[in-house]
């Protein structure tokens, strides 16, 4: 493969065989690194107590809409069998690809909100880090991309299934096969680098806070004591 | 009967001021850093006013403390089921304009002022953006401002009030109004505790102090809207949630917290209560009406010697006790029962208890002054222009005849040591409002010396802590023998 190789062939293994462990790798290292270190810091820092309005407006949208999404693309790594089979009726094809639409939609309109809410309200401004405006450029490219994707070269749940999701197994197999995802356009080329770079940026960014749920909360009492002496030894008058 | 000791408090408002001073103290020490400005964890409010933050006994608006439904009890605001929805955005939180956006001023404009006809002037900038700002709000801005129609008007507890009541309230030249300081209450039946998805804050098993665990907060600030008191604030700097934490590390060497030791009123008492853990939701469920009579029905007496047996074996240490026989709040609370819990309605089941000031009732007696006292008996409370079913709202959950019993018992031990050191009232008539007032002429002098005549030791009787006791049931201690008292929490930074 290497001996006609052109420098297109070089980028095309950069940034399909060797960027996705680069970021894996340093996506592995540094989020459990941090998780075990800085254990319960690792969240996103909350601005809704200096701005309230525009939040939900944002924040309620782009969440659901990317759940939506990486739910989506989950799937299809995941069953790509069965979502081919799913699509080979036309109305379930229409019906899932209508769906990521709209997903995708959403996902931008939450995202536009929290830029103009980051740019115009001046408290906002104060606890919004250098950092986080990279994660939210990132951000906006990767859906702009996917939209586009969407738009320009449909039935993406299609064929995604088809080379995405084999060539993602491989990188996983540690045995890329890039050949599935040479002939992608650049729009579609453009969006799984996007995606390897969030992944690179994630144990840096305030994007750790998505693996933080409120875990114990949701089955504990509701009534918290913490306690200095052991409660099951207790100190009776004779002992003291 | 799982009897757990509590450090509570009273505040008998009728000797508050309004000084603040309490207010400053606890800024100086614990709040006075970034993302904190706009904290007070003790302030003081006038009543009838909005408060701080604006409204915040209003849950309608922001949905604090718990509601009893269908016999359970239920978080309004952030339920296990709820915050999984809201978890993007809580509807319920309150934003930085509830409270007001911190401020100081630009001194240096003081000096650097270009020469001119006017006098310089140092402009406010926000303690947040740096910016110059208008001033629209500050945690006291409805000071004094009783009879005002965008402050005291506002009154959520106005709602217990005829059109009548209220016109009559705000009467010019009649005006009435009382200082209302707060800190949190360190409640038996934490909403904030219950609300953490974190599980970051906890009641101290030996002494209730209701505290939120820095290193475990990750900031859902679910605690900030569950409180119906508002006392548990987001800090926007740190991410992290932070509240009045009873200046734990006073107490544990035996000083007073900051804020009742500052108290220049002196209307701050701080004492032990035993209480039995195990009545806790039943209490909590009781219909409105009920629940400061099962509040106090689950303090128990210090003296019994069921009780101290079961606190023994319970864990609790005898100077703990000790300290619970001689607390000036079991008196107030339980014996003499002339302190009530702010908003029981919350169901948050708060251990600091109020004395209900009774000189805007009596002042009010006939729209004059106390000249009317020596006429003879009670007056009037149902006349009385600061209205009885006001502070009914604030500190008794609609039950007036909680109120009229405090207001009653205080008038009674007043007239009685009227007839005592002035003489111009007569003595059988001060013994005949003492018996109609459910009160002994002891418990008149016991009332009288611990509100007018108490000393330091008398206010805040502050149990042991016996931290190294506590050290010796986690750790040998002479496995630590040389090496205590030096260490790192975190690792030292070198370099780099």
């Amino acid at each position: 493969m290497m001996q006609n190789a052109t420098l297109f062939d070089y980028f095309n293994l950069f940034w399909f065989a060797i960027l996705p462990y680069i970021a894996l790798f340093t996506f592995f290292l540094i989020t459990i690194q941090r998780y075990t270190k800085t254990g319960y810091s690792y969240s996103s820092l909350s601005s809704q107590f200096l701005e309230n309005k525009i939040h939900f407006w944002g924040l309620v949208p782009f969440h659901y809409g990317i759940i939506l999404i990486l739910i989506g693309h989950f799937i299809g790594f995941l069953i790509p069998k069965q979502v081919l089979i799913w699509n080979s009726n036309p109305l379930r094809l229409y019906v899932i690809e209508v769906t990521a639409f709209i997903g995708g939609l959403f996902t931008l309109i939450g995202l536009v909100n929290i830029f103009i809410r980051r740019l115009t309200d001046a408290r906002a401004k104060v606890v919004t880090s250098n950092i986080d405006w990279i994660v939210l450029s990132i951000l906006l490219f990767q859906i702009v991309t996917g939209l586009l994707v969407a738009i320009f070269n449909s039935w993406g749940t299609q064929w995604f299934a088809a080379s995405v999701a084999p060539y993602l197994w491989s990188v996983l197999k540690f045995n890329p096969n890039i050949a599935f995802v040479t002939p992608l356009p650049l729009t579609a080329k453009l969006h799984i680098i996007g995606a390897y770079t969030i992944v690179l940026l994630f144990p840096f960014t305030r994007l750790v806070h998505m693996l933080v749920i409120p875990n114990p909360y949701l089955w504990r009492k509701p009534q918290l004591v913490r306690w200095y002496w052991n409660r099951k030894k207790i100190r009776t008058q004779k002992s003291i | 009967m799982d009897v757990r000791s509590q450090i509570s408090m009273v505040f008998h408002l009728d000797k508050c001021i309004g000084c603040h001073t309490c207010s400053i103290a606890c800024k100086n020490i614990w709040t006075d850093r970034k993302g904190t400005e706009y904290m007070w964890w003790n302030n003081v409010e006038t009543k009838p006013g909005t408060g701080y933050p604006t409204k915040w006994e209003d849950q309608e608006k922001y949905k604090g403390g718990w509601e009893n439904v269908k016999g359970k009890l239920k978080l309004r605001s952030t339920g296990k089921a709820k915050i999984i929805f809201n978890i993007f955005h809580n509807p319920h939180m309150p934003s930085m304009n509830d409270y007001y956006e911190p401020w100081t001023y630009k001194y240096e404009t003081l000096f650097n002022a270009p020469e001119g006809t006017d006098q310089p002037t140092a402009l406010p900038i926000s303690m947040v953006t740096g910016k110059y700002m208008d001033i629209e709000a500050g945690p006291n801005w409805d000071d004094d401002l009783s009879g005002s129609p965008i402050y005291a008007e506002n009154d959520p507890n106005l709602s217990a009030l005829t059109p009548e009541q209220k016109s009559q309230l705000f009467a010019i030249q009649r005006l009435v109004f009382f200082y209302f300081p707060r800190i949190c209450n360190h409640c038996l039946n934490p909403a904030c505790v219950a609300s953490c998805p974190s599980g970051a804050l906890y009641k101290r098993g030996e002494d209730g102090i209701v505290l939120i665990d820095q290193e475990r907060c990750r900031g859902w600030r679910s605690c900030v809207a569950a409180c119906p008191y508002k006392k548990s604030y987001y800090n926007w700097s740190t991410g992290k949630s932070e509240k009045c934490i009873l200046c734990f590390p006073r107490i544990e060497s035996g000083q007073a917290p900051a804020c009742f030791h500052s108290c220049v009123g002196r209307i701050r008492y701080l004492g032990v209560l035993l209480y039995d853990a195990d009545k806790i939701e039943e209490v909590a469920k009781k219909s409105d009406t009920e629940l400061v009579e099962a509040q106090r029905s689950m303090i128990l007496d210090p003296f019994d010697p069921e009780v101290i047996q079961a606190a023994l074996e319970n864990g609790i240490h005898e100077q703990v006790i000790t300290a619970a026989q001689n607390s000036p709040v079991y008196k107030f609370v339980k014996i003499w029962k002339i302190a009530l819990p702010p908003h029981i309605e919350f169901r948050t089941l708060p251990m600091l208890f109020y004395v209900p000031p009774l000189l805007p009732v009596m002042s009010s007696f006939n729209g004059d002054t106390i000249k009317n006292m020596g006429e003879g008996f009670f007056p009037d409370f149902d006349k009385a222009r600061a209205p009885i079913e006001f502070f009914g709202k604030l500190f008794a959950a609609g039950n007036n005849s909680k109120i009229r019993y405090v207001l009653k018992k205080q008038m009674a031990v007043r007239t009685y040591r009227r007839a005592v050191t002035v003489g111009d009232i007569e003595m059988d008539l001060a013994k005949k409002m003492l018996r109609e007032a459910d009160c002994s002429v002891e418990e008149a002098e016991a009332i009288y010396k611990l509100t007018s005549l108490c000393t330091f030791n008398d206010r805040f009787v502050i149990p042991p802590a016996h931290r190294e006791e506590a050290i010796e049931m986690l750790r040998d201690p002479l496995e630590y023998k040389q090496s205590a008292g030096f260490g790192f929490r975190e690792e030292p930074k070198r370099g780099s």
